[in-house]
């Protein structure tokens, strides 16, 4: 999804840089990718493709740790991603309706970015704020504690304000 | 450094700063030059203080009053009453159930009291970014003592006759592992801490990583001394983003102090440490899953022997030990192994950190002596149930442990006596449950989080666990039978001794402890089609009471899915054929006509 050329060449070159100064052994791999979700904000397989190449290694093994852990995505996400802690605590203190509710105000299934790419939905485990359950994180900073689903539609207009 | 008047402790821990711990600071700070006064207050940022449920909270010293929940406003009140002025303001202290105004210090607060704080001795109570309240609080000083006056040998038998056990869950002995590290056979060797802390509900190593990362290093480069390793590895999740920072602020503290590096503290002895990264795979708390992921591999699960101490990283002899483990160390080093063993029980001495989460008073982070009872912990220390009606379990250990009805709550708590109820101690969460909480719902949730986690490389597990979701999910979907509950039983039993790793071998726990004291509450949804405790969506009615119902229409507008009918003025009904439960309506009725019941 990056935007033209042009931009998606600048972020290659970003991730060189940052292959260079930390090394470039197959160890690395989990941390070059975590870069590169920071940079593209996914994974697609042209970047998945090209970190191959620069580790030497192949893309099939790539694949498997991209796809193994949880933190990785192959898909773009929205701009704002809210994060909906399904842990005990807030499982226990009605987490699972907060998400519920979030889903349908937006219509979406989970993981996936709304129509204008504003929105997406995510489970997420433990956020370690288990005094404020059920907890709401919406990029990495915003974070909304002892969330009511009557709140939900509140805290979303607050970002469809912002807006893109 | 100029003298202080007061110096004000302000949490910045996780649940501290959700609740607005940067404003608060921010007011403080305004307040404070405004007032002039910032020759004479210093405010420091702590880790975790633990009494997550008050926040945001500070201790204003030399005094030590403990002031809670507060706001901006707040801020600039007791600044200027209390540190302009010397008065205490009484609005922001804590105070008890009844509302009186209890001890102003925060030592003497029944919640701290109760408390034995060894691995969290310093959280709460230094700057973790700062590396020379470290110090000043004997932080190194175990390491001064192990390079100049101890051999490797000694350092090994002092841990293992402190009788630590580690403090991951399973409850390995320390001092053992150590030496068979020590004894492996290849020519390099590896410290890790695992720093993964996955447990839904668990934020102790959190807590100890954001408030005092230099007793992490410390105890890892007297654990490189003794096993003869030069490099250490941290894994710690990618969700702890503060405690990635001040480890990495406490690691280049470190080097520039020459704790760490190379000849440290002008001796032979060289170590470093580097930290590496997570990326959100529950698996990875095991530690061969957690060794591949070093490596830059799928962190999956291989089996045992050789473990780690033979072979770990790059197929070296490594030791991994937990955040937690890893804190008690330099104190056992300082004060003896006698001192810790007359702490805790015979066979699990020491403390245990526990977090407290779910329907209790107090949530937050507790340190407390091996062998306290449950009902010690919950009660005095935790306050009690927070909803008004009875405790009725405690769930231990997360996905791979039990829960603990409320008959059992005398049992002390150590590692042996938790697993003979089916529990175990685990990382160490708590999460308090009341009598709105089904049972078969519980077991469900923690099925879903294994089958999700499950890495899929060995059968029980990857194909097992998810057998045992689609009965459970059978039995909440009032579609179970008697058989079920058989057939549930009998493959938990099987996965737990057929499975690679802890993950497969603990994952039916949660199922298999519920099935033993609540199968009553499993009969009911089996033979009755009911779930008691009202939670299971399809067992499930809501019926409005036509006695209380006013005829609003605020339910009926609010329904998402249109199944509520009725005249203005008049009693409204639900059809149930079209609800689907969400719960939107009970939020809305401001004259409780509307009720669950389950038939």
């Amino acid at each position: 999804m990056s935007d033209t050329c042009a931009t998606g060449g600048k972020l290659f070159k970003e991730l060189d840089q940052f292959i260079e100064e930390s090394g470039s052994t197959p160890d690395r791999l989990i941390a070059v990718l975590q870069r590169a979700q920071e940079l593209f904000g996914y994974l697609s397989p042209e970047v998945q493709e090209h970190v191959a190449e620069k580790l030497k290694i192949p893309v099939s093994q790539v694949y498997g740790v991209v796809t193994f852990y949880n933190f990785f995505s192959t898909k773009p996400k929205g701009k704002y991603q809210i994060k909906v802690c399904l842990g005990t605590a807030c499982y226990v203190k009605g987490g699972d309706r907060v998400f519920e509710r979030f889903l349908e105000e937006l219509g979406v299934e989970a993981d996936e970015p709304t129509k204008d790419g504003l929105f997406s939905v995510h489970a997420v485990r433990c956020l370690g704020a288990c005094s404020m359950a059920p907890v709401v994180l919406v990029g990495e900073q915003d974070f909304y504690g002892k969330v009511k689903p009557d709140m939900v539609s509140k805290i979303l207009k607050h970002y469809s304000e912002r807006g893109a | 450094m100029a003298l202080t008047a007061n110096t004000i402790l302000i949490c910045a821990g996780g649940a501290c700063i959700s609740s607005g711990e940067e404003s608060v600071k921010q007011a403080l700070e305004r307040e404070i030059s405004k007032y002039a006064l910032q020759d004479v207050v210093r405010i420091v940022e702590t880790g975790c203080m633990g009494a997550c449920s008050l926040g945001p909270l500070m201790v204003i010293y030399p005094e030590g009053v403990f002031y809670q929940k507060l706001t901006p406003k707040a801020a600039q009140e007791i600044v200027e009453e209390h540190l302009l002025k010397g008065r205490v303001v009484e609005e922001y202290l804590y105070k008890g159930p009844t509302g009186e105004i209890v001890p102003q210090v925060a030592e003497k607060l029944p919640f701290f009291s109760r408390q034995v704080r060894i691995v969290t001795r310093n959280v709460g109570f230094i700057d973790p970014k700062n590396i020379e309240e470290y110090i000043a609080r004997d932080g190194y000083f175990a390491l001064a003592k192990v390079l100049r006056e101890m051999t490797s040998e000694e350092v090994i038998e002092e841990v293992k006759k402190s009788g630590l056990r580690g403090r991951g869950g399973a409850g390995f002995p320390t001092g053992l592992k150590w030496e068979l590290t020590r004894k492996g056979t290849s020519q390099k060797k590896f410290v890790v801490c695992n720093a993964d802390e996955g447990d839904p509900g668990a934020f102790m190593d959190r807590s100890v990583l954001e408030g005092d990362p230099h007793t992490v290093l410390e105890a890892m480069i007297i654990a490189g001394y003794a096993i003869g390793a030069n490099q250490g590895y941290i894994y710690v999740r990618a969700e702890y983003p503060l405690a990635i920072e001040r480890l990495n602020t406490a690691i280049s503290q470190a080097r520039e102090y020459g704790f760490l590096g190379s000849n440290i503290m002008g001796t032979e002895f060289s170590f470093d440490i580097e930290i590496r990264i997570g990326a959100g795979a529950f698996v990875c708390g095991e530690e061969t899953a957690l060794i591949a992921s070093i490596e830059g591999k799928r962190g999956q699960p291989r089996v045992k022997p050789p473990y780690p101490a033979e072979r770990g990283v790059w197929d070296c002899s490594t030791l991994i030990n937990n955040v937690e483990t890893f804190a008690n160390i330099p104190p056992i080093i300082l004060k003896g192994a006698d001192w810790f063993k007359s702490i805790g029980t015979e066979n699990s001495p020491g403390t245990k950190v526990f977090a407290l989460a779910g329907k209790i008073v107090n949530t937050g982070l507790v340190e407390v002596p091996m062998g306290i009872t449950l009902k010690e912990l919950l009660y005095e220390i935790g306050g009690g149930s927070s909803t008004g009606k009875p405790i009725k379990a405690v769930q231990t250990g997360g996905p791979s442990g039990g829960c603990i009805p409320a008959q059992y709550f005398d049992t002390p708590v150590d590692y042996d006596s938790l697993q003979k109820l089916g529990a175990i101690m685990g990382s160490g969460g708590m999460i308090v449950m009341d009598e709105d909480d089904c049972m078969v719902d519980v077991a469900k949730f923690f099925l879903e989080f294994t089958v999700d986690e499950s890495c899929g490389k060995c059968t029980p597990c990857r194909e097992g666990t998810r057998q045992m979701l689609r009965i459970l999910e059978k039995i909440t979907s009032g579609e179970g039978t008697e058989e079920d509950l058989y057939e549930l039983k009998a493959l938990g039993e099987t996965i737990k001794d057929t499975a690679l790793c802890g993950l497969g071998q603990t994952a039916p726990n949660p199922v298999l402890s519920t099935l033993e004291y609540y199968r009553d509450e499993y009969e009911m949804h089996v033979k009755e089609k009911r779930c008691p405790a009202l939670k299971c969506k399809d067992l499930t009615r809501y019926v409005i009471d036509e006695s209380k119902c006013v005829g609003c229409t605020a339910c009926a507008r609010v329904c998402p899915v249109n199944a509520i009918s009725g005249e203005v003025r008049k009693a409204h009904v639900i059809d149930n054929e079209k609800c689907v439960r969400c719960g939107s309506c009970i939020e809305v009725c401001r004259f409780n006509a509307i009720n669950k019941v389950s038939p």
